[in-house]
């Protein structure tokens, strides 16, 4: 357990982050006292969170890129075995499961994409299973993994203070984003695509001011232009934060309830009440977050391929 | 919470993730799955050909029962015909056999009746020219009077 509530929070918060710190650069101890001065440009594991600020853009969460990419695997495998087996007889176990996903997102995907598009259900498989499952780390009690790295990794000759572990890698922007990105870029690509680039263009230049005359449409496109590509901004900006809100705040419930098992009995009793009814309420939240990632995700590239 | 490459990592493997469901799960699972509904819908039709075949041929049973019936009964009957005709020509030709054997003895009763009458004028005769010429004695000549005899046999 952490020293004091601030640092244990702040700890819980911080990825493990591994990337360039620049020459000259100071390295500090938890007592702020300097420890070593780099004299050169150096890739290492930040020691601190402030660390990791300075290594700026040129860094990776390792913790959030593991457990993300690591579901993914799992998923894939799971996925993967039940495609090499699908049969048309009766479905048993794993592949049953699959199906039964399979079948949902199908069913939501033809019911509100249009469209002609090959990969938008496979899309929204991905995102729905692997959100979800992203998600699900939220449910893990907050402490159970982080300590476990941090016994290994004092094991393995480290600093406890340093072995950061984030397992819930919706709570991390850079992943969240990372998803709302590419959706943002099949959405651009798939818009120029179907409409062609003037087609495109003309949807962000003709509305919502549409008028008959010429020189007005003229004096109304750049106004136009600035509203629609707000909204057009605003799609995956929302998408990313929408998620990463909601679990970063989950998150930060369960930190704050676990600070309460260290404060005694009768409050530790509470929190294992509270933690466990936040926990019921997450179930919710997670399904919910992972199916409105999954929907508007649908949505928005049905926008970007219906005609005007 | 910094933006940094994580963001781009994450890309990557969402390009990859969706690539490998595109490619090796969504395809044949789809395909499984509406391959089977396809199978559901065809044994449901197979199902409803079958019950449909079974009632018409139970029609059809039915029907050939009906038919059977009506031709044994038509048997049965003709049978019962024949065999009153069969016993009909029995009593005929028992009643003809009787009457030709009652005939045949009658015959043989006549002959025999017949017979004992010429049995019975031979010896009369005999006995009338045995009782003449023990009366004519030697005056009559047998052979002269046979005819006479005779005749008077015949009379008799």
């Amino acid at each position: 357990m952490a020293t004091d509530a601030t640092g244990y929070i702040k700890h819980h918060l911080t990825n493990l982050t591994y990337g360039e710190l620049p020459a000259g650069y100071e390295r500090l101890d938890e007592n702020g006292k300097v420890v070593e001065e780099l004299t050169e440009a150096t890739w290492t594991l930040a020691h601190s969170g402030q660390e990791a600020v300075d290594m700026g853009f040129w860094a990776f969460n390792v913790d959030s890129l593991a457990w993300s990419i690591g579901l993914a695997i799992v998923l894939m495998f799971i996925f993967g075995r039940a495609a090499k087996k699908a049969t048309t007889g009766v479905p048993t176990g794993m592949q049953n499961f699959v199906e039964v996903i399979i079948g949902f997102i199908d069913n939501t995907v033809k019911e509100t994409f249009h469209g002609k598009n090959p990969i938008v259900a496979p899309l929204a498989l991905t995102v729905f299973t692997w959100v979800f499952m992203m998600n699900l780390m939220d449910l893990i009690p907050v402490d159970i993994i982080p300590k476990l790295f941090e016994l290994s990794w004092v094991a393995a000759g480290g600093d406890a203070h340093q072995a950061y572990m984030k397992i819930v890698p919706s709570t991390d922007p850079n992943i969240t984003a990372g998803l709302a990105i590419s959706v943002f870029a099949l959405m651009i690509f798939y818009g120029i695509k179907v409409k062609g680039i003037g087609g495109f263009m003309a949807e962000l230049t003709l509305h919502p001011f549409n008028v008959k005359n010429p020189v007005v449409q003229a004096l109304f496109i750049p106004v136009n232009f600035a509203l629609e590509v707000l909204g057009l901004i605003a799609k995956p900006i929302s998408l990313a934060l929408r998620l990463f809100g909601n679990m970063y705040a989950g998150e930060m419930i369960f930190i704050l309830i676990a600070l309460m098992f260290s404060t005694g009995m009768a409050l530790g009793l509470f929190a294992g009440v509270l933690q466990w009814a936040w926990a019921v309420f997450h179930i919710l939240v997670i399904t919910l977050q992972a199916f409105i990632f999954m929907m508007l995700t649908i949505v928005y590239l049905g926008m970007a391929h219906e005609d005007h | 919470m910094n933006i940094n490459l994580t963001l781009i990592g994450q890309i990557i493997a969402f390009a990859v993730f969706v690539a490998f469901c595109m490619k090796f799960v969504w395809p044949p699972l789809t395909n499984a799955m509406a391959e089977r509904a396809k199978k559901i819908a065809d044994g449901l039709d197979a199902a409803n050909r079958a019950e449909r075949d079974l009632e018409l041929a139970q029609q059809k049973a039915g029907e050939k029962l009906r038919e059977s019936k009506v031709k044994a009964a038509e048997i049965i009957e003709q049978a019962n015909k024949r065999a009153n005709q069969i016993i009909d020509e029995a009593k005929e030709a028992a009643r003809e056999e009787g009457a030709r054997l009652a005939a045949a003895a009658q015959a043989e009763i006549e002959q025999e009746v017949n017979r004992a009458k010429e049995g019975l004028r031979q010896q009369v005769s005999a006995l009338a020219v045995a009782g003449a010429s023990k009366i004519l004695a030697k005056s009559v000549d047998q052979s002269v009077h046979n005819e006479l005899l005779d005749q008077l046999a015949n009379e008799l």
